[in-house]
This record gives structure tokens, sequence and C-alpha cells, in this order.
């Protein structure tokens, strides 16, 4: 466990119901562990509590049960300890247009941190002589904005929409963090920017051995640049493994549908699920997934025996062991007879 | 927006520029920009010439009239007479010259509305931008406390507060800017509360960045056009009541300003009497600065509402 | 028969501040009934004005030459009552975020509703309501959830409702803008499958925006892939997508990985630079600065859309029939390839104050 830089333990978040007296748990216990130089992947559909993880993991979300803790110490709330962990832990949010403050130059855009932080001023006091200006056009063509001083004077939006992203990357990476957190950091993008802001996260991971959570939707991204996979439903993970192992060999129904409905011309035939994610204030007994799944309802979970058991025995959480696993009596079944 | 330059600057890429070049440089730009386009407003023009006028008289008061001749004593014209040549807009009961009343009188209104409207729009943006920043119990607080403000009458508190601390223009200033804050404060209220919804809010969260410094680098400078744009119909209101006030006798007795004019006009008749130069150019001055204002807030408003600038 | 659609050399230019900006330079295009037709390229590329210009939606700033006819009728120069009948009638739009086109006050079935007695007041409320529940149907939607408000449905199912709305006066010719853009991939999956089945039952011709090839090669017919306000690539969808011919084609094609293809993982397939400012256009092959493949000749002209002895139309000198796609995934994989700003990016200037997608 000692190469784990970022982890969650037991993790809850519960958000007050507008609708009646129960609380809405938009994150229900989970495990998850972001190793140092390590791309993860969460991947799910929205509202399945990705983007509330994320923003738990970040410490923008106090938990009502369990742990966030950053190179083994836990995190704690207080402002200084929350200021002091936004060092290590950056957030690249899904828009990037909406991301920079419009009056703010790149240059103050990605000073900011830096500002806030006294950063300047700590380094000058650790004998390093590097001025704000150097630090700004440091980070700027990290992010891959080059020459970084030709960017200074713009506003967000005279920029196209992957410069504004690296923008938002270098703000981030002006604090030299260890983790980043991305929250569909291209789903807003065109699809050719796509590749070239995956590709620089593929780099700064390589160059500054970053690790970065990425949350996303899309499976071909998770294919592109993670090394680990975890696919979250309602609140729990499900199925947790490497990129190889989730995406070359599901275990978990849920997994299977989403892959099926990865757009591609020789595809598989298309397992399109009936309805959205449910309600997290109402969280079916038994596996979670047994209303929308497809294995129950194709009778693969009653051939096997499982069937009542998907329905009516509530599933362990996942740990965060670095195995394949997915939480599924069928797939649970299959494999220990097989 | 055309005037903005993203491309390479020779400048920029030989000497590294330090942030204090960049944020000037930028406010500059910024500057510039908005002139451009708010001289593209017929009306917004016609205000700010208005304006600059009735400023200049302000300020040059005591080279267009001696002040000797506000002293009721030293009062040498006729009583109540007509325009002449000698006192082009005729002469109040005293035997002053109206026009002399006119010009000392726009410093006094006009130095009250600016303070009151100071005092306003200072309450209003900052308890506006804390009752949006803060949720829970400090913003609810805050925003119960504004409305319980709104809903007071102006003129009846107006009344008391000037009976309890004298007539005086600080008072009136005061009396005014306190009753009137609250409806800024709801205008900046609702727009720092979608500016709070912005994704570059919880980037500057995530970042670090603690309450003060979100609401100054963040919120403020978001709001401020509209806090701008605000000041000048505040102001305009400002003088509305500074006008009624003094017309009511809750003026400062030993400083003439146009409600004040008003205010002796009507006590001495002036109406039944005929001598309409006495009531009509207080009024008409009263009614053009408003009128500037509005014109040169509303063109601001324009300017800094994007949604307005289609239409 | 006449096309349900049909474009001929449309050119549409923006009068703006900043001088003339042309958006659509010279794009033909036609669908029949029961075919779908996907546009492809990046925002900017001119794809949304050649939608808007099908029911004469486009701004007012903006010039236009050239012929749109719907079901044979030219939409350019037809009287404004007449525009009016054909809109809903005859051709109907989708646009994408569905929460902001819905009115938040009025039941959804109402809002569907609406158009069908707007457009035929012969038609009585209560078969205005049958009407409503078949189309609701039609959308996988319960004919009961009629009596719903917006916010109490979901993206996917608000975005269906949009679909919904736009057959209600059974048109002939769907026109989707980016329609699930927004959207989760289940979701999508949904909502493409909605629309195809439509196509496939109803005879619909669907024209389909989209800056997602992938989405486009399942579920179109034809493609066109449009770069700087021209077609550069024309052909069956699944093919273009499997095998582009024109290098941003490929690139487009190859930034959407096969999950399980070796040669996406840990290689982002992308395109260096922007699209170029339509103000001041590079001058020959407008894609010239951001293709691997440029030489001193592509700087000459802009190659016109041509077979060159090839399966469909490329505009491209160098389209020779090699897949591109794989050869913009090889690239990626190179170990030295720099993450910079693309070399063009001196030559294409950075966009100024403009919109996004014009």
């Amino acid at each position: 466990m000692s190469g784990e830089l970022l982890s969650a333990r037991s993790l809850e978040v519960t958000f007050a119901s507008r609708h009646g007296p129960t609380n809405a748990k938009g994150v229900d216990g989970v495990d998850l562990d972001v190793g140092a130089g390590e791309i993860v992947a969460l991947v799910g559909e929205s509202g399945c509590g990705k983007t509330t993880l994320a923003r738990t993991l970040l410490g923008l979300e106090r938990p009502s049960a369990g742990q966030v803790s950053y190179a083994q110490s836990p995190l704690r709330y207080s402002t200084r300890a929350l200021r002091d962990y936004r060092r290590h832990v950056q957030l690249i949010l899904q828009d990037p247009t909406g991301a920079l403050n419009p009056r703010q130059s790149v240059y103050e855009s990605v000073a900011e941190g830096l500002r806030i932080h006294k950063l300047v001023e700590r380094y000058h006091r650790e004998g390093t002589a590097l001025t704000e200006v150097d630090l700004v056009a440091r980070a700027l063509s990290r992010a891959g904005l080059r020459p970084p001083e030709r960017f200074f004077l713009s506003f967000p939006h005279e920029l196209s929409g992957g410069q504004r992203q690296r923008v938002v990357i270098a703000g981030a990476l002006a604090l030299e963090p260890d983790v980043l957190i991305a929250d569909e950091p291209v789903s807003s993008l065109d699809a050719s920017i796509r590749g070239e802001i995956l590709a620089l996260l593929l780099k700064l991971r390589d160059d500054l051995g970053l690790s970065v959570l990425v949350v996303t939707h899309d499976l071909g991204l998770a294919w592109n640049i993670a090394d680990r996979i975890a696919v979250m439903y309602l609140g729990r993970i499900v199925e947790v493994g490497t990129t190889e192992e989730v995406l070359g060999h599901p275990r978990h129904p849920y997994t299977r549908a989403l892959l099926s409905v990865v757009p591609e011309i020789e595809q598989i035939d298309p397992i399109v699920l009936s309805g959205e994610t449910p309600d997290p204030s109402r969280i079916p007994p038994g596996c979670r997934f047994h209303p929308r799944c497809p294995a129950l309802q194709g009778g693969e979970a009653t051939a096997v025996g499982v069937a009542g058991r998907c329905t009516g025995e509530d599933l362990p959480v996942i740990e965060a062991v670095r195995e394949h696993q997915a939480a599924c009596w069928l797939s649970m079944a299959v494999s220990s007879v097989g | 927006m055309s005037s903005a330059s993203a491309g390479p600057d020779p400048a920029a890429t030989s000497v590294a520029l330090t942030a204090r070049q960049v944020t000037w440089r930028r406010r500059r730009e910024s500057a510039s920009r908005t002139w451009a386009q708010f001289r593209r407003h017929r009306s917004g023009i016609v205000g700010l010439v208005l304006l600059v006028f009735f400023a200049l008289v302000a300020i040059f008061a005591p080279l267009l009239a001696d002040s000797s001749g506000l002293e009721v004593t030293k009062a040498t014209g006729p009583v109540l007479a007509g325009p002449s040549s000698a006192y082009p807009v005729g002469t109040d009961e005293n035997g002053r010259s109206v026009l002399t009343l006119l010009i000392w009188g726009s410093r006094v209104s006009l130095s009250v509305g600016l303070l009151a409207t100071v005092i306003s729009m200072v309450l209003g943006t900052v308890l506006g931008i804390a009752s949006g920043h803060f949720g829970g119990r400090v913003g609810g607080l805050l925003f119960r406390l504004t409305e319980w403000f709104l809903v007071i009458p102006f003129l009846p508190v107006a009344l008391v507060l000037a009976t309890l601390l004298g007539p005086s223009l600080l008072t009136i200033a005061f009396v005014i800017g306190l009753t009137s804050w609250p409806g800024t404060a709801l205008l900046i209220r609702a727009q720092t509360l979608s500016i709070e919804a912005r994704p570059y809010m919880e980037r500057a969260r995530v970042l670090g960045a603690g309450n003060w410094h979100q609401m100054s680098r963040h919120v403020l400078p978001n709001v401020m056009p509209m806090v701008f744009a605000n000041t000048t119909l505040t102001v305009a209101i400002a003088i509305l009541s500074e006008t009624t006030l003094s017309f009511l006798g809750l003026g400062d007795p030993s400083r003439t300003s146009w409600g004040t004019m008003l205010d002796h006009a009507f006590s001495n008749g002036a109406m039944t009497l005929g001598a309409w130069w006495f009531i009509f150019p207080p009024g008409i001055c009263v009614v053009l600065v408003v009128l500037a204002f509005t014109l040169a807030g509303q063109a601001l408003e324009e300017l800094f509402n994007p949604r307005l600038r289609d239409r | 028969m006449a096309s349900l659609l049909e474009i001929n050399d449309l050119h549409v230019t923006y009068r703006t501040a900043g001088g003339d900006l042309p958006a659509v330079r010279g794009v033909s295009l036609s669908i029949d009934a029961g075919e779908s037709l996907g546009v492809a390229g990046e925002s900017g590329c001119g794809k949304s004005t050649v939608a808007s210009t099908v029911l004469r939606l486009q701004p007012k700033n903006a010039q236009v030459s050239g012929q749109v006819l719907v079901a044979g009728k030219d939409v350019l120069t037809m009287r404004w009552g007449h525009l009016r009948a054909v809109r809903w009638a005859d051709a109907s739009v989708i646009f994408q975020g569905a929460l902001h086109s819905l009115n938040p006050v009025q039941r959804i079935g109402d809002q569907i509703g609406e158009p069908i007695r707007l457009h035929d007041s012969s038609v009585s409320k209560a078969e205005a309501a049958t009407r409503v529940g078949q189309l609701l149907e039609q959308v996988g939607i319960p004919a009961s959830r009629g009596r719903s408000y917006p916010h109490q449905l979901s993206g996917g199912q608000r975005q269906r409702i949009m679909i919904a709305m736009a057959l209600a006066c059974r048109p002939s010719l769907v026109v989707a803008d980016e329609p699930t853009t927004a959207l989760d991939v289940m979701v999508q999956a949904q909502v493409l499958g909605v629309l195809t089945d439509l196509v496939h039952e109803l005879g619909l011709g669907l024209l389909l925006i989209s800056h997602d090839l992938s989405v486009l090669g399942t579920t179109c017919d034809r493609v066109l892939v449009m770069y700087a306000g021209r077609v550069v690539e024309e052909g069956p969808a699944g093919r273009v997508f499997d095998d582009p011919h024109h290098p941003y084609s490929g690139a487009l094609a190859a930034s959407f990985p096969r999950v399980g293809d070796p040669a996406a993982r840990f290689a982002p397939a992308g395109l260096p630079g922007d699209p170029p400012d339509p103000r001041s256009l590079p001058a020959g092959c407008t894609f010239h600065p951001r293709c691997r493949l440029q030489t001193a000749e592509c700087q000459l002209s802009d190659p016109p859309l041509q077979i060159h002895g090839l399966s469909r139309p490329v505009a491209c000198i160098h389209a020779d029939g090699t897949n591109m796609k794989t050869a913009a995934e090889a690239r990626q994989r190179r170990p030295d390839q720099p993450v910079e700003l693309a070399a063009g990016t001196g030559s294409t200037p950075t966009r100024r104050g403009g919109r996004d997608e014009w």
C-alpha cells in the first residue's frame, strides 16, 4: 500500500433530499486508490456519483462517513489544511470556457494559484530565484502553450477551446501538484482537440510523474490513457481492474453494456439499457443494478442460480486491492466455479 | 472586441513583463474598448455632455458668480423681478439673482447626490456580495436585513432621521444613502449568485482561494460594471431625494440647493405671483441632471450587460 | 421524384464588424426519403450554418447564395408565409441543449401538441392529444408522461421530447444539430436508436450534424466531412469512418479510438493546431498548415472535391486510397512526437472574439 498517493476508504457522501425524509447517498461506500504516477479512469453515467466522488477527493465535499487520505495521512478539513492540500491535488474542469474568469488575462489566471499560496516568496526562501513570470511561463509551456509569452496578455475569448483547456491545465500545474483530478477534460472539446489534450495528460505523467484521476463517461478515453479503470454505478464501484482487464474481459453486465454502446462500426450487438441511472434516494435492494440488468432479464442469473441473491442480497464493497474485481453475484458465481 | 490583440507582441517576447505591466495594459485596453462602444450610444453621449456641463458649473461656481450674491443682506436687486439684462433669470423674494442661486445650488445638489450615492453603493455592493457569497445563516441574515430595509418607507424614516440628527448636508446624504442601498444590494446579490455558480469560482476554490480572494478577485470585478451602471441611476434618485427633502424643509437652511430654492419659491407664493423664473429654472436643472445621469447610466448598463447589448 | 432536400453550391458569408466571414464556401448535398446523411467537422467548419439554412434560420447578417430545395421548393427565395408552412410540416429541426428549448412551466404534452394545432386548426383537442401520445411512444416515452413538466424528466428524456416535437407535424425531413453532444454514452445510444428507427420506419430523411465521426459512422448512411466551409470527403458513412481517404477525415476518425485496439493504447490521436480563421484562410488547400502530408504543391490551389480514381470524392491532391485513419494513429505512436502547439499556429492566427460556431 506504500505506493498509494490518494485513497478513499469506505467513503460515503449524503445529500439532504428535497423529497421526503431519506437522504440521497451520492457516494455509498467507495474504496479507491490512485498510485503515484498512475492514471485511473473513473467511468460511469451522469448521476452515478462519479463527480461527487471526485469533489470529495478534492476536499470540496465533506464525506458523511469514511475518509480520504493523501500520502497516507487523512485529509483534514480546516481552512489551513485544505489550502495546503490544494497544492498537491488539483482539478481540471470540464468546460474550459467557464473555468476561466473572462476578465482575467491568461497570465493572471495562471498566476492566481501562485499568488494565493505565495509560492514565489516560498521558493525565494528556499533559495530558488524564480520570478512569478518564470513560473507562469514554465507552467504554460509545460501545458503546451509555446512560446508562453505570446499568451500572457490574451483573454480567454481570444483563444480556441483547446488552448483554453491548456490554460486551465497550466493554472493547475503552476502549483506543482502531484495529482490532477480531471472531470470530463475533453467532453466539451472538438474531436480533433481531444487527442491533443489526452496526449498532454500522458506526457505530464511521463515527464513530471503526475498521477491523474480522470472522470469520464467515455470508454475510448479510458482506453487511450488510463492504467486502471473503476466503473461506478449508483454510488458504488461495481468493477475495477487494469484497463486491459476491465475493457478486454468485462465481468459486470453494466460494464459490458457500456462497452457495447461505444459508437463503432464492427461492433458487438449494442445492449441499450432502458432508462437512466436511477434515483440515489431510492437505491434498490440487492444488487443495485438488478432492475436494469440484462443478465438478470435474460435469464443468465437464473441459470446459474443467483437470481435470488441479485434481487435480495446486498453486495460487499469492492476493496481497493489491485486485482480485477466485479461486484456482481453472477460473475462471482461463475468465477468461483470456473 | 477588435482592438484586443492576441498576436505576438515584440515587447512581450523580448522583455519579460511584470505582473503590474500586464495588469495595466489590460486595463488600458479594456477602458479604450469601453469608450469606443460608449461613443456609439447617442443618448449616452448627450447625457455625458450634460453631466460635464453641470460638473463644470459646480466646480467653477466661484468664477461664474460671486458668493456674496447668496447673502440676503447684500442683495442688491429688485424683489421678484423678471429676467433682465442685469439678472438673466430674474431675482428672488430677497432680491438675489436666481442665476447665482442656481450656480451655487448645483454644488450642493450634486455633492449631496454624489455623497449619498457613494454611501448607498458601498453599502449595497458590500452587503450584496456578502449575502450572495456566504450561504447558510450569514447570507440568509444579510438577505433578511436587506429586505427589511427595502420595505421601510423612505419619507418617514428620512423625516425622523433628519429631525434626530439635525438638518445638515451630511445628514441628508446619510439619510438618502441609508435608505437607497437595498435595491443595489438585491441587484448585486442576484449577480453574485449567478457568478458563484460559474466554474471559475470552483477553480478558484480548488486553487486554494479563501472567501476574501474569491469575493475581491472574482466576484467584485464581475459585478463592478453593474455597480458602475447602477451608480449613475442611483445618483439621479439621490438628487431627486435631496430636492424632495429640501423642498419639505428638511434641508440645510444655511446652504442653497435646488431643493431649497423650490421650497423658498413655493413658500413665498412665487406660483401665485406668476414668478415662473423662480420655479422653473431649479426644476429644469433637477430634471436635466437626473436625465443626464439616467441616459449615461442606461448606456453603460447596455454596454456592460451583454444580454441588452444585442438588442 | 425530387429529393427531400437538395442543396446546390451553397455559400454563406457573415457580415461582421471585423470583416466578411465566409462560413460556407460551396456545399452541395442531397437527401432522399429514408436516408440519413451526416455532416462532420470541427467547431467553425460551417456545418451548423448549413443546417440553419435548410429552414432559413441563419442569422440576419448572413449573406446566402446558392439553392436550398426542400421538397423541390427553394427555401431561400420563398415568401415568409410559405416558409412558415415548410417549417414543421415539411422539415423540422432538433437543437442541442434540450433543457433550454423547453418551456419550464408548460406540460410537455401541451408543448408537443402546440405545433399540431397551430399548423392545422381543424385538428380537435382530443385528436391532438392522441397524436401526442403516439409521438411520445414513438420516442420510447410512456404516453402518460405527457402530463409531466420538463424538470421532472432526465436529460435523455428531454432530448427525446425534442425529437417528438420535431415529428409533431409529420415532417418528411428532420435536421438534428448535435442532438447527443451533452449526453452520456448510454443515453446517446438511446437517442440515436430512436432516430435511426424513425428513419427506417417512417421513411424520414435525416440530416445529422456532429463533430463525432464515430456517431455519424454508426447512425448514418452517408457522411460529408467539412473543413473550413467546404466538403473535403464524401461517401458511405461506415467506409469514411473506417477507411478515410482525406488526411483530415483520417484525423477525425482516429480521435475516437476503437476500444481494444492496441494501436490506440496510450496513444491518443489528435490533430495539432486550430481551425483556420475564416477571415484569413491559408492559401491553397485550407488544411495544409495542419496536414502531415503537406508539400509545396498544397499551397498553390485549393483542390476540388473529385474522384481520383477512388471509390468516392476527396478534396486532396495526395489522396491515393491510403487509409488515413491508421496512418494518423501510427503517427501518434512515434515516441518523439512533441506535444506542442502546431507549427501552423504561426500562419493561422488565433481566433479572436469570434463565436465558436459559425
